[in-house]
C-alpha cells in the first residue's frame, strides 16, 4: 500500500476550484463534525474559513488541552554532517553551494552529546544531508550508540531509507523519524529537486510508511510551506497523517509546519505564507486530527511561537544550532554554515522560563528506552 | 456510620479518589492537588520519570504519604508492560502497578488480551496489579483469575469528554466482579465522578480534568467532595442505587425465613 494513490487522486481533483467553492456553511459543518473528513479539512483550509480563525482557535485550543494538557515537549536537533549530493534549490546545504562541509567524528559526537545533555534535554533529533558515502547507515549506527548513552529518545531526520535500514536503526534504539516531503505537488517536485537521490518523489513519499512498518514509535511528516500552494500542501499533509494513523494506530503520527526562510543561495519562495496562513494551517490540522503531534520550529520568531502555544502546538525545539557541531563550540567561532537561519535562538533555560510564564510545563523526558530495547533482551 | 474503608492489596484507603501527575502546567501544583483532594493514591507514567534529571523530576513533587501507582503508559504489548513494571519496582516505586497496554493511538483503547497476560505474570511476581480495561465482563473475569487487585474500567474513551458513556457496562462489572472497581478515564466533571460512585464504583481515577483546570487545587477539592457525596449516596440506601445488585433481600427475605410457611 502507498499513500501515492490518495495523493495523486486529490492533487488531480481540482483543489483550487474546490477551495474557492467552499462556503461558510461548509466551514461550520467542518467545525461541528465529530470525525472530520477530507472535505472538512479542505473547508477549514479554504479562504472561506479565514474570517473564522477565532472560532477555530477556541475549538483547537480546547482539543489540545484535553489531549495534551498544559505541556510542551522539548527537543533539539543535532547536525551530524552536511555533506549532501542533492540539489534542493531552496536549501543552504545544496551541493551547489560552496560552504565548508564537515562531519562529526565519534569524539565530536560525544562532545556534542555532553553539551546538549548538560542542558537537561532528553530527546534528540539527529540530522544529516543526503550522502550515503559519508554518512551511511553504519556511521549513523555508531553515532546512535554514542548518543543513546546520553538520551533516552533519539530520532532521525535523514535521507529516505529502505524499511530494513529503518528497522536496523530502530533496533539500535532510534525511536522516531522525521521526513519532510517538502511538497506533495509531484509536477513541481522535480524542478525543486533536480538531481540526487531525493529527486525520487515516490520513494520519499513512502518513507514514513516504511518507518512505521519498521516499528518507529514517532513518525513526523510535513511540507515546507511556501514551496508550492500552501493550502494544497497543508491539505495533503493532513491526509497523509490521517492515512498513516489509520494504518499504523500503534505509531504516534506528528507533523511539523516549517515555512520558507532565507538562506545561502538565491531561491525565493513561490508563495509567501503569512502568519495568518500558518495559524490557519495549525488550527485546521489540530481540529482535523486532535491527537496529531504538532511541532513549530525555531524558524519562527520568538513572539509568534509564543502566540501559537495554546493553538495546538505540542512540541518545540530549543537551544537550536543548525550548523554541524554547533552545540559544543562556543558562539562566534562558527566555521560551519547553518542549513537555514533560525529566528528563535533561545537557550533551553530561556525556553523553559518562557513556557512556564505562559502556563506550560516543559517536558524533557517522555520515553523510557525499555520499549525499544526488545532486541537487546 | 462505621468507617468506610477501601482495601486494595492490603492497603486501607479512606479516600476513594485516585489522582495523576500528567498534563500539569507545573508539577509543583501536585502537592496542593493531593492535599485539596484528600487523595491517597497517585499514578505516574514511568516513561516520564527521570531520576537522573537535574531539571526537576515529577517524583520530587509527590507527597510522601501518597501511594505511588506507576503506570505502563506507552506499552504496546504485555511484554513491554511487564518490563516497565519490573523497572518501576527496581527504581523504588513500590509494588503497585497500573497496567496500561495500548497499541491504538487513535482511540487509545486498551488491549484486554495483552493486559490479562501482563496481569497474570506480574501478580505471580507479587505485584499489586490494577489493570486498565474496556468494561468487558469476560476480560474482567479473566483478570480476577489472573490475580488482579482491582479492575479499572474506562468511563469513556480518553479525550471524548462527553461523560460516562460506558455506564451500563461498568454497572455490570460492579455487579459481577468481586474486586474493587475503579472508574478510570472519561471523567470530565465532578458530577460524573459522583455519578460513578452513586452507581457503586469503589473509586475513581481523575487526572486530566484536574490537571488542566485553571485552578487544579480547587478542582481537586471539588472532585474529592463529589466522590464522597456519590459514595455516601450509594451507602445511604436503595434510593440512590439502581440495577440488580442487592446483597440481602429486605422485602422478600421472610419467604426464606422458615416462619412464612
Ligand atoms: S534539503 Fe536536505 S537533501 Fe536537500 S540539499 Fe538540503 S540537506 Fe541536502
Amino acid at each position: 500500500m502507498s499513500f501515492y494513490a490518495t495523493c495523486t487522486e486529490w492533487m488531480n481533483a481540482g483543489l483550487d476550484e474546490r477551495l474557492a467553492a467552499m462556503t461558510e456553511t461548509d466551514v461550520r459543518r467542518a467545525l461541528g463534525a465529530s470525525n472530520p473528513g477530507p472535505l472538512d479539512l479542505l473547508a477549514m483550509l479554504s479562504p472561506a474559513a479565514t474570517p473564522h480563525l477565532e472560532t477555530m482557535a477556541r475549538k483547537a485550543s480546547g482539543l489540545t488541552l484535553r489531549h495534551f494538557g498544559r505541556t510542551i515537549h522539548l527537543f533539539t536537533p543535532l547536525y551530524l554532517s552536511n555533506f549532501c549530493t542533492n540539489h534542493c534549490v531552496y536549501c543552504g546545504f545544496n551541493s551547489n553551494n560552496r560552504i565548508p562541509r564537515s562531519q562529526l567524528t565519534m569524539e565530536q559526537v560525544e562532545a556534542e552529546a555532553r553539551a546538549i545533555a548538560a542542558t537537561g534535554l532528553k530527546n534528540l533529533l539527529i540530522l544529516t544531508g543526503d550522502c550515503r558515502a559519508k554518512a551511511g547507515p553504519d556511521y549513523l549506527r555508531d553515532c546512535v550508540a554514542v548518543l543513546r548513552r546520553h538520551f533516552p529518545s533519539v530520532c532521525i531526520e535523514i535521507y529516505a531509507m529502505e524499511e530494513a535500514e529503518y528497522a536496523a536503526l530502530a533496533a539500535e534504539g532510534v525511536d522516531g523519524m522525521t521526513m519532510f516531503q517538502e511538497t506533495y505537488d509531484e509536477k513541481l517536485y522535480p524542478s525543486l529537486h533536480p538531481r540526487g537521490p531525493k529527486s525520487d518523489f515516490r520513494f520519499r513519499l513512502d518513507a514514513p510508511e516504511r518507518a512505521c512498518r519498521a516499528g518507529m514509535r514517532v513518525v513526523n511528516i510535513g511540507a515546507l510551506l511556501g514551496l508550492s500552494d500552501w493550502r494544497h500542501d497543508a491539505f495533503l499533509t493532513g491526509l497523509h497523517a490521517a492515512w498513516l494513523m489509520e494504518r499504523h494506530p500503534e505509531a504516534d503520527i506528528a507533523t511539523s509546519l516549517p515555512r520558507m526562510r532565507p538562506h545561502v543561495g538565491a531561491y525565493q519562495p513561490a508563495t509567501v505564507v503569512s502568519d495568518r496562513d500558518l495559524v490557519q494551517v495549525l488550527l485546521a490540522l489540530r481540529i482535523f486530527r486532535p491527537r496529531l503531534g504538532i511541532t513549530i520550529s525555531t524558524r519562527e520568531a520568538p513572539a509568534f511561537r509564543e502566540n501559537l502555544l495554546p493553538l495546538g502546538v505540542t512540541r518545540m525545539s530549543a537551544g537550536v544550532s543548525t550548523a554541524v557541531g554547533g552545540h559544543a563550540k562556543s558562539d562566534g567561532d562558527g566555521e560551519s554554515v547553518g542549513q537555514f537561519e533560525i529566528s528563535d535562538g533561545r537557550s533551553v533555560d530561556e525556553m523553559c522560563a518562557v513556557l512556564r510564564k505562559h502556563g506550560y510545563q516543559p517536558v524533557f523526558k517522555d520515553w523510557e528506552p525499555i520499549f525499544a530495547d526488545r532486541g537487546a533482551a | 456510620m462505621t468507617k468506610d474503608i477501601l482495601t486494595i492489596g492490603g492497603l486501607e484507603l479512606t479516600s476513594r479518589l485516585f489522582t495523576g501527575t500528567g498534563k500539569y502546567r507545573d508539577d509543583s501544583l501536585i502537592p496542593g492537588v493531593c492535599e485539596a483532594s484528600g487523595s491517597q493514591v497517585i499514578t505516574v507514567a514511568l516513561r516520564r520519570v527521570d531520576l537522573e534529571s537535574g531539571t526537576g523530576n515529577v517524583m520530587d513533587f509527590i507527597p510522601r504519604h501518597m501511594r505511588l501507582l506507576p503506570n505502563t503508559s506507552g506499552a504496546r504489548t504485555a511484554d513491554e508492560a511487564v518490563r516497565i513494571a519490573r523497572l518501576a519496582r527496581a527504581m523504588g516505586c513500590g509494588d503497585w502497578i497500573k497496567i496500561e497496554v495500548i497499541s491504538d493511538n487513535r482511540y487509545l483503547l486498551p488491549d484486554g488480551y495483552e493486559t490479562a497476560k501482563a496481569t497474570e505474570i506480574l501478580a505471580n511476581e507479587g505485584f499489586v496489579v490494577l489493570p486498565y480495561i474496556n468494561p468487558d465482563l469476560y476480560v474482567a473475569r479473566s483478570l480476577v483469575d489472573a490475580g488482579a487487585a482491582a479492575v479499572m474500567p474506562l468511563g469513556a474513551p480518553i479525550g471524548t469528554n462527553r461523560g460516562i458513556r460506558t455506564r451500563e457496562m461498568v454497572r455490570i462489572l460492579i455487579e459481577e466482579i468481586d474486586l474493587p472497581i475503579v472508574v478510570d478515564a472519561g471523567i470530565g466533571r465532578p458530577s460524573e465522578a459522583c455519578e460513578a460512585m452513586e452507581m457503586g464504583a469503589d473509586a475513581c481515577l481523575v487526572n486530566t480534568a484536574i490537571a488542566t483546570a485553571d485552578d487544579p487545587a480547587m478542582m481537586a477539592r471539588a472532585f474529592g467532595r463529589a466522590v464522597r457525596a456519590g459514595r455516601e449516596a450509594f451507602l445511604s440506601g436503595p434510593g440512590a442505587r439502581a440495577g440488580m445488585a442487592v446483597a440481602s433481600s429486605p422485602l422478600t427475605g421472610f419467604l426464606d425465613a422458615g416462619t412464612a410457611a
